[in-house]
């Protein structure tokens, strides 16, 4: 097997791509929805960010993607459940600066499971696919912080 | 026909050797080029004409007295013949050169229906059609109200041409529809909805860019009034395209890029237009790129393209039938080979279309994955995006191999 795509395709981005986490509709509470596209592929994704005061309550999410972006909201959600959005705005930020820095190989220990994406940075045509998710909390921060 | 494939695949073979690209790897492997449908490869004799004419001939056109701009105006202008040939008109400024199919339909858009359609008129589009002959149509229904209907697709992916009647009536004015769907692969039968137009009175456009590259045009034998397409589909460079209309129907458009090259006269208050084709053609135009045109036209025609590409139409059915044997497999488009074009469209059950073309990509094979600029048409058929694979006149049973083998790849990691 090619050892660039097991990078890729690592374990861990196949088993949530297998079964993603927190998906799922939220309706109840005080909910922030925010739809995302991605032009290039069609892909979707609705983000449903439930918050109560200064924490995320919950977060879930319903669409579909490919591998790279369905493991990525997997596992986005997962991190942001409990944190307080000051928190959740930092670590988009770590996301956003490990992402687009080839040579920042250790993400925040903060950012879990997110190593799992170091592969991604090869294929640069698949970097918006695992940012697709983080897109929409940004834009569900925003809308919370304004 | 075992003979007169034998034949096709030595001949396939050696014009391989004009394509460079074919030459290289990628990630390691040899390039299975199975994405002809977004954009072919070119021969060395195209690309080897931009250094010719830069180096030799090149300088403005319809501009200098000087040598260089007389044989560059001369070299441009001859391709219009040459186009004009390749499709069958006899009127060489009926050729006006645009930047590719997309500007073309939003010429036709812009430049006629915009002053010869009015509110309430109908535009009838068929529900293949990529987004280049939906959204210009849209654009100008915003602007003046123009009433936008569609030619079904049934779920075997032909049209439905027993609307045909009821959809296309007194109101209509133009019937735009491809030749071939980009998405589908279905070839649509033209002749019944260009005769049903007529008889109300419409004229039709023809979106010849996924047909022109692969069969002999005729728009005197089709009846068409208006055909597009572009160069970078059949050989020749990015950036050229051409837009067909009869003369007649030519005098109806009002420009819809102004600036030089393009006037009669200009004083500090008015401008007068200049002759058709010039009139359209607006600003210093892709002058290499429409010479290198010329060259790919050449290309075609010398080696029997339409020949070639029957036997790029038995590699695709070849692979089409090896991929419909896989039970986790579902391949989009009309079961009759002779109803479709050489290219098809797969959706591999639980596997995303853009994780598909990675694994392909890491054996060599690229293929295009993704919406093909069809989103309704794919959302007809409840698909968001597929996986396509195109062939044309390079392509050889060792592309079909090579992509088979990779579609095991998928299977392994993923399912």
């Amino acid at each position: 097997m090619d050892a660039s795509l097991d990078d890729l395709y690592r374990e861990i981005i196949l088993d949530h791509n297998r079964n993603p986490r927190n998906y799922g509709a939220l309706n109840e509470g005080n909910i922030v929805e925010i739809e995302e596209f991605n032009p290039l592929c069609g892909d979707k994704i609705v983000l449903y960010l439930q918050s109560d005061k200064e924490i995320i309550v919950n977060v879930h999410f319903t669409g579909e993607g490919c591998s790279i972006s369905q493991a990525s909201a997997s596992i986005m959600t997962d991190l942001m459940i409990g944190k307080k959005i000051n928190e959740a705005d930092e670590l988009l930020d770590k996301f956003r600066l490990y992402m687009t820095d080839l040579n920042n190989s250790e993400p925040d220990v903060n950012l879990g499971d997110i190593d799992a994406f170091q592969g991604v940075k090869k294929f640069p045509a698949r970097v918006k696919c695992a940012g697709l998710a983080w897109n929409s909390l940004g834009k569900a921060l925003q809308e919370l912080n304004s | 026909m075992k003979f007169k494939l034998d034949k096709l695949a030595s001949n396939v073979k050696a014009i391989r050797q004009d394509f460079p690209i074919l030459d290289r790897e990628v990630n390691g492997k040899r390039l299975a080029y199975l994405d002809n449908a977004a954009s072919s490869q070119r021969p060395v004799s195209v690309i080897n004409k931009f250094n010719e004419i830069y180096s030799n001939n090149y300088s403005n056109v319809h501009r200098g007295v000087h040598t260089l701009s007389m044989e560059s105006t001369e070299l441009y202008e001859n391709v219009r013949k040459k186009i004009a040939n390749f499709i069958n008109v006899d009127d060489q400024n009926e050729i006006i050169y645009t930047k590719g199919t997309t500007e073309s339909i939003n010429i036709v858009a812009r430049g006629w229906a915009k002053y010869n359609l009015k509110k309430g008129d109908k535009v009838v589009l068929s529900e293949v059609e990529h987004h280049a002959n939906l959204v210009p149509w849209f654009m100008l229904r915003d602007e003046i109200g123009i009433i936008i209907e569609f030619i079904p697709v049934l779920d075997d992916f032909n049209l439905d041409l027993d609307s045909l009647e009821k959809i296309i009536d007194k109101k209509t004015r133009l019937v735009a529809v491809s030749q071939i769907s980009n998405s589908l692969g279905t070839i649509i039968p033209l002749n019944q909805i260009i005769e049903t137009a007529h008889s109300n009175g419409a004229l039709v456009l023809i979106d010849a860019a996924q047909s022109a590259p692969h069969q002999k045009i005729d728009v005197k034998d089709l009846g068409a009034d208006f055909l597009v397409f572009s160069a970078h589909k059949l050989l020749g460079p990015n950036g050229v395209g051409v837009l067909w209309a009869k003369m007649d129907i030519l005098e109806q458009f009002k420009p819809f890029i102004g600036g030089g090259d393009m006037i009669s006269k200009v004083t500090f208050e008015n401008a007068t237009w200049n002759e058709i084709p010039y009139r359209f053609e607006a600003g210093t135009p892709n002058i290499t790129g429409v010479i290198a045109f010329g060259e790919a036209i050449d290309y075609l025609n010398n080696n029997n393209y339409v020949e070639l590409c029957q036997y790029a139409h038995y590699l695709s059915e070849f692979a089409r039938k090896e991929l419909s044997a896989l039970s986790y497999i579902e391949i989009l488009g009309p079961s009759d080979p002779s109803l479709r074009s050489s290219l098809f469209s797969f959706d591999i059950k639980g596997v995303h279309p853009h994780d598909v073309a990675q694994i392909l990509d890491s054996a060599g094979v690229a293929i295009r994955a993704g919406h093909h600029c069809a989103q309704p048409t794919l959302n007809r058929f409840g698909f968001s995006s597929t996986a396509r694979a195109s062939f044309y006149l390079y392509n050889d049973m060792n592309d079909v191999e090579q992509f088979i083998e990779s579609i095991d790849l998928v299977e392994k990691r993923f399912l």
